[in-house]
């Protein structure tokens, strides 16, 4: 395995997921083979290539930072489990 | 309606517009019959998640009017289904996703408002791989779409609901969105056709994100011509999309009959490796020949990074999926735990309740390739590397103006079959990932049956060279019965 049950432990953490216990062995195994699938890349030639992060190699255009939304809030809000005077409810964050 | 009207179903948009304009049938009948249709011998694909038969009359009882009063749009009256990816306004929009089951969109995406202005007339919503990651519909919160040609069959994915509707003439058109192969491999696999434009062709506004530099919408039908119809309609430059493209659209439906006659097109020595079914090999060489007839020349080229393709899609689309997969959280839409205990928990429980297995997977592969220790390592180096498969495109491209190909390795798969083995499953899409990674157009036309089942000629053009792929893909269905043929069951 190239993953141990730690590592993916700590990968759901930071990705806010929980694994229940009976799925961890079939987690680490399937995330293991995607590494190890995905480790052949180590092995291209890429000295002084540039990283591709858009597919047309180009740059995001710019807009200018104005205000062109019209306030939906009611409609957008219908959305949410858990609203209050126009704003959303979560656990309370600090005692 | 009379008797001359019963197979509606069977006819290409372009021939329903014609009827319509003649005044042959009202849009009213032609959305009734499809709407029965689908209710009918659809019922049994799950290909669809939302029906919209009721808004459906309603903007068809609209066309009617227009129609009466000489005032047709280019999709006027004409009926279509949008994957269920595509926000709709006041529409249930779920993604294929347990944690958007309740999702009603505020607004409708760019595709749906510009397809919707011409006067297409929405149907529903098709079944997908959830958040469009599958290649085979099967991680689908809805269950998972039946190949028309045989129900034992996946219809491929993750557009599977969509190619599924119009292989079984339900509809004769869908809208769908292709991230590694997502709209041309589940097009093989029904014996539709599917057209996956450039990168930036067609605004992304609207559409839930998967992988945003990958991410293209585009359209499955059964023929090219009615492709260029829509595509027409949709691509055009929209300020939502910061990568939209501002080129301008060109009249795909005069590009069809633009000639072959000295067309170079190039054959990838790397595609027709071990494989490659040999079956499958045989008609796409077979297809080929055919555009050969009309004129065209064959050159040999090299896509020598082609076995890199699909591992750098596995770091670069889950990167991208586990930072646009962030914004679940339970808090301002979608599903959220009862009872949170505090944030840290209110997250977690959402999110593991809501996503799928494989969803789950892509963004813990993400995370994991974006980590701190991680990232040069398999980010950098994807990215990289992906640079290096897009300068392949280019190098070939400086020799040939399309690229033919088998769309998939093989005909449809058994549903079940590749769900246990994550890599079986991705390297479905081999020949497919490549135009996404380097933002290129593709299509998939069905060029013969294996088997009893249908497999696709891929043709891959340069950036913005869609009047090409239309171009050769209308002549050879011009000239062969493949996309004509119906699944036995839905005949």
């Amino acid at each position: 395995m190239s993953l141990s049950k730690d590592q993916v432990k700590d990968i759901a953490t930071l990705a806010r997921l929980t694994i229940a216990a009976d799925e961890m062995d079939d987690v680490v195994d399937k995330l293991s083979r995607i590494v190890d699938f995905v480790d052949q890349l180590q092995a291209a030639p890429t000295d002084g290539v540039v990283p591709m992060a858009h597919p047309l190699n180009t740059c995001q255009r710019l807009r200018p930072d104005t205000v062109t939304e019209s306030n939906e809030r009611e409609r957008i809000q219908a959305n949410a489990s858990a609203v209050q005077d126009g704003l959303y409810l979560v656990p309370k964050v600090l005692d | 309606m009379s008797q001359e009207h019963d197979a509606l179903h069977t006819r290409t948009l372009c021939e329903l517009r014609q009827g319509l304009a003649d005044g042959e049938f009202s849009a009213t009948e032609l959305t009734e019959a499809l709407l029965a249709r689908i209710a009918g011998a659809g019922e049994v694909l799950n290909a669809f998640i939302t029906m919209t038969g009721e808004q459906a009359l309603a903007t068809a009882a609209d066309a009617d009017k227009a129609i009466a009063n000489g005032d047709m749009k280019p999709l006027t009256g004409l009926p279509l289904v949008h994957k269920d990816l595509f926000c709709t306004r006041d529409v249930l929009t779920t993604c294929g996703s347990h944690i958007l089951d309740a999702f009603v969109s505020p607004y409708d995406a760019a595709v749906v408002e510009r397809l919707g202005a011409a006067g297409a007339v929405m149907l529903g919503k098709t079944n997908m791989d959830e958040f469009a990651m599958g290649s085979s519909t099967e991680t689908s919160y809805f269950g998972a779409v039946k190949n028309p040609w045989d129900l034992s069959l996946s219809p491929g994915g993750s557009s599977g609901g969509s190619a599924a509707a119009v292989a079984a003439r339900l509809v004769p058109a869908a809208t769908g969105t292709d991230t590694g192969g997502s709209i041309r491999q589940p097009a093989a696999l029904t014996g539709t056709t599917g057209i996956k434009p450039t990168y930036g062709r067609v605004s992304r506004y609207g559409m839930v994100a998967f992988a945003s530099s990958l991410d293209q919408a585009g359209v499955i039908t059964r023929s090219a011509e009615d492709a260029a119809l829509l595509l027409g309609v949709m691509a055009g430059f929209d300020p939502r999309d910061s990568t939209s493209s501002e080129e301008p659209v060109p009249d795909y439906l005069a590009a069809l009959s633009r000639p072959l006659k000295g067309l170079r097109i190039g054959i990838v020595r790397e595609h027709f490796d071990e494989g490659l079914d040999a079956d499958n090999e045989d008609l796409v060489r077979a297809a080929i020949a055919v555009l050969e007839q009309q004129g065209a020349t064959t050159v040999e080229v090299s896509l020598p990074n082609l076995d890199l393709s699909v591992p750098t899609y596995y770091v670069v689309a889950p990167a991208e999926c586990s930072s646009n997969m962030s914004r679940f959280d339970g808090v301002r839409f979608g599903h959220r735990a009862d009872n949170p205990v505090d944030l840290m928990d209110l997250y977690c429980r959402t999110r593991s309740e809501g996503f799928g297995t494989e969803v789950k997977r892509r963004i813990m592969t993400g995370t994991y390739v974006l980590s701190a220790g991680y990232y040069d390592a398999y980010y950098l180096q994807a990215q990289k590397v992906r640079q290096l498969i897009s300068q392949d495109f280019k190098a070939a491209f400086e020799q040939v103006d399309v690229i033919a190909g088998p769309t998939t390795p093989t005909p449809a798969f058994a549903l079940g079959d590749k769900m246990d083995d994550p890599i079986t499953m991705y390297l479905n899409d081999i020949y497919t990932i490549g135009a996404n990674l380097a933002g290129l157009p593709g299509i998939s036309v069905p060029c013969g049956l294996v088997g009893g089942l249908p497999v696709g000629l891929q043709l891959v053009g340069p950036h913005f060279a869609e009047e090409t792929l239309l171009a050769c893909a209308h002549q050879y269905q011009q000239l062969t019965d493949w996309h004509r043929i119906v699944p036995g069951d839905f005949a």
